[in-house]
């Protein structure tokens, strides 16, 4: 008996090690390769790094059209989940009346589960479809991209801001029907300034999670050596799908090098939206645990 | 004065919610309409007979799916038969088998794992893992199942651990004074009473960490080598249907390949609304025992 207990015990610990060696073998591996590429010529080449910023000079062997291409599919991203989200969010919390807010949550919850490259394959349908009736010249590009990546993360943003809201002391809602508010000016006032902090938690997080998909963008627009877009609707490139290019089928070192540097660029990335989401959600639990 | 402040701001509100819910309905829909209707011509019996076989050799006009099916299924199981128990472990390290300070760190680790982008965990499987299987087993390219295997587990490692954690948590105060009067240490406690009363928890970490990989995509393009084929063993290579999409997307472009992507889309899809009815039904038929 007693050894089954030691076991179990043991088993605990080799466990408990597991991901703790994963996790700083990750890290300090990326750090050994790719701290050596880090620079301003892994992002910019040979071109002068205002010049590619500011002046949208081409960048030939660097990373920066795939940073810029993260960076604007996140925005697009952001653009439509963000409004769509809180609003949704609001609505499924305090107006949770009829049978539209069952089939809504239902949907929702479908939503949130379904795989990113489902989500891919839809952007890519629509295209299909735009091409054999509305558009003929239709492609995939940018905007694309944006808008099926906000439909990938706005369950996210619905569900933070439903759970900030909903994780509120009803005294609030009491203090607005007190202060002879309408359930509008209550949102407005009252619970939307409280829950700012859980909201804006799951702004940083779906931010997160629109910046390192890969199977969306991949079947949406995403290709290598395209340069930076010339505009919403023109392909581009993006620095997961930078990673997985080089990851099957780089040519020489350098490109390798970069392919490091990239990974670690993203990682920094998305560890410091997770380091900042986590935070506010914290700072917003502690705000209303206490009163 | 009120009252304009209230129609105003009563004005807008509302309606963009309704508005907003509205979209996001609109968006799910359309969603499954367009998997429907790409999926249509399927419903002829010669074609579905074609794509239902185990032969997948576009150019010899062989476009059967069924090796994703089985590649998805057999990754995500072994997948979930190697993470599984990680995180039980994991979990009751959490939960008294381990000092509470690493404990807190473990899952503060565990939750920083999310975050980490899926492409880099293939990227650095493509670079560590696979020259290490290449060496260690002396056969093929080190692209294989259980190089891909290996990868999903740590994928969906997370995912499992935060679930076991939220129900261990839900559990904990109801049995730890039963468990100090009967003066159990923290194995005994864990053993014979949280993980015995935790059962549903434990499928819907289950469900939920199976629905994860069998829906990603990087970890089995990246390393499991992208065959057609039903591996023979854990070192040859598989396909499974997310792959499946992204490569065929990338490269073919005759109908029956285009309809082969839409029948493991729809395929997937069916199986994630599955998973989520599950995750639905263990929640409530939870919330009426409880």
């Amino acid at each position: 008996m007693k050894t089954r207990y030691r076991l179990f015990s043991l088993f605990c610990w080799a466990c408990a090690l597991l991901p703790a060696i994963g996790v700083i073998g990750l890290v300090v591996f990326l750090l050994r390769q790719g701290w050596g590429g880090l620079g301003l010529e892994l992002f910019f080449g040979d071109t002068p790094p205002l010049d590619a910023i500011f002046r949208f000079a081409p960048v030939w062997d660097g990373i920066w059209p795939a940073c810029f291409g993260t960076l604007a599919v996140t925005a697009l991203a952001a653009l439509t989940a963000i409004p769509l989200g809180l609003f949704c969010g609001i609505y499924l919390n305090e107006f949770p009346r009829g049978r539209f807010s069952g089939i809504l949550d239902f949907c929702v919850n479908l939503l949130a589960g379904m795989p990113s490259i489902l989500m891919g394959l839809f952007g890519f349908a629509l295209i299909l479809f735009l091409r054999h009736t509305l558009a003929p010249e239709a492609g995939t590009g940018l905007l694309l991209s944006g808008f099926c990546m906000g439909l990938l993360v706005l369950p996210y943003m619905i569900k933070s801001t439903q759970s900030s809201l909903g994780g509120l002391p009803e005294d609030l809602r009491l203090m607005g029907a007190g202060l002879g508010f309408s359930q509008s000016q209550t949102i407005r006032y009252i619970l939307l300034p409280s829950a700012g902090r859980g909201i804006m938690s799951g702004v940083v997080l779906s931010i997160g999670r629109a910046a390192e998909d890969t199977a969306v963008i991949m079947l949406t627009g995403a290709v290598a050596n395209a340069g930076l877009p010339r505009g919403l609707f023109d392909n581009y490139e993006a620095l997961p799908f930078f990673i997985y290019t080089v990851a099957a089928e780089y040519q020489s070192p350098e490109e390798l090098q970069h392919g490091f540097g990239a990974a670690l660029v993203l990682l920094a990335l998305t560890m410091g939206l997770f380091l900042a989401a986590h935070g506010l959600h914290h700072a917003m639990e502690k705000r209303w645990k206490r009163g | 004065m009120h009252r304009t402040a209230d129609r105003r701001t009563g004005s807008v509100w509302l309606p963009a919610c309704r508005f907003s819910a509205a979209v996001t309905g609109a968006a799910v829909l359309a969603i499954l309409l367009f998997l429907l209707w790409f999926s249509l011509p399927l419903l002829d019996a010669d074609t579905l007979s074609k794509l239902l076989s185990w032969e997948w050799r576009p150019f010899q006009g062989g476009f059967g799916i069924l090796p994703m099916v089985a590649g998805s299924l057999l990754l995500s199981l072994s997948a979930l038969l190697l993470a599984f128990p990680v995180s039980v472990g994991i979990c009751c390290f959490a939960h008294g088998m381990g000092p509470s300070g690493p404990a807190a760190y473990l899952l503060r680790l565990v939750k920083f794992m999310t975050s980490v982008p899926t492409v880099v965990y293939g990227f650095v499987g493509v670079f560590v893992l696979v020259p290490l299987l290449r060496e260690a087993f002396r056969s093929g390219s080190g692209f294989c199942w259980l190089a891909a295997a290996v990868g999903l587990a740590v994928l969906i490692l997370p995912t499992i651990v935060l679930m076991l954690h939220s129900q261990f948590m839900l559990i904990e105060p109801q049995v730890t004074l039963t468990a100090a009067a009967l003066g159990m240490s923290p194995a005994q406690r864990l053993l014979h009473l949280v993980i015995p009363i935790s059962g549903r928890g434990f499928a819907a970490a289950l469900v939920l960490g199976f629905g994860r990989a069998l829906g990603d995509t990087m970890i089995p393009l990246m390393l499991a080598g992208n065959a057609a084929q039903v591996p023979g063993s854990l070192l040859e290579s598989l396909r499974t249907m997310t792959a499946h999409i992204a490569l065929v997307v990338a490269t073919d472009s005759q109908s029956l390949a285009y309809l082969s992507l839409f029948a493991c889309g729809l395929i997937l899809f069916l199986s994630t609304t599955l998973v989520n009815l599950g995750l639905q039904l263990l929640k409530r038929s939870g919330e009426d025992n409880g």
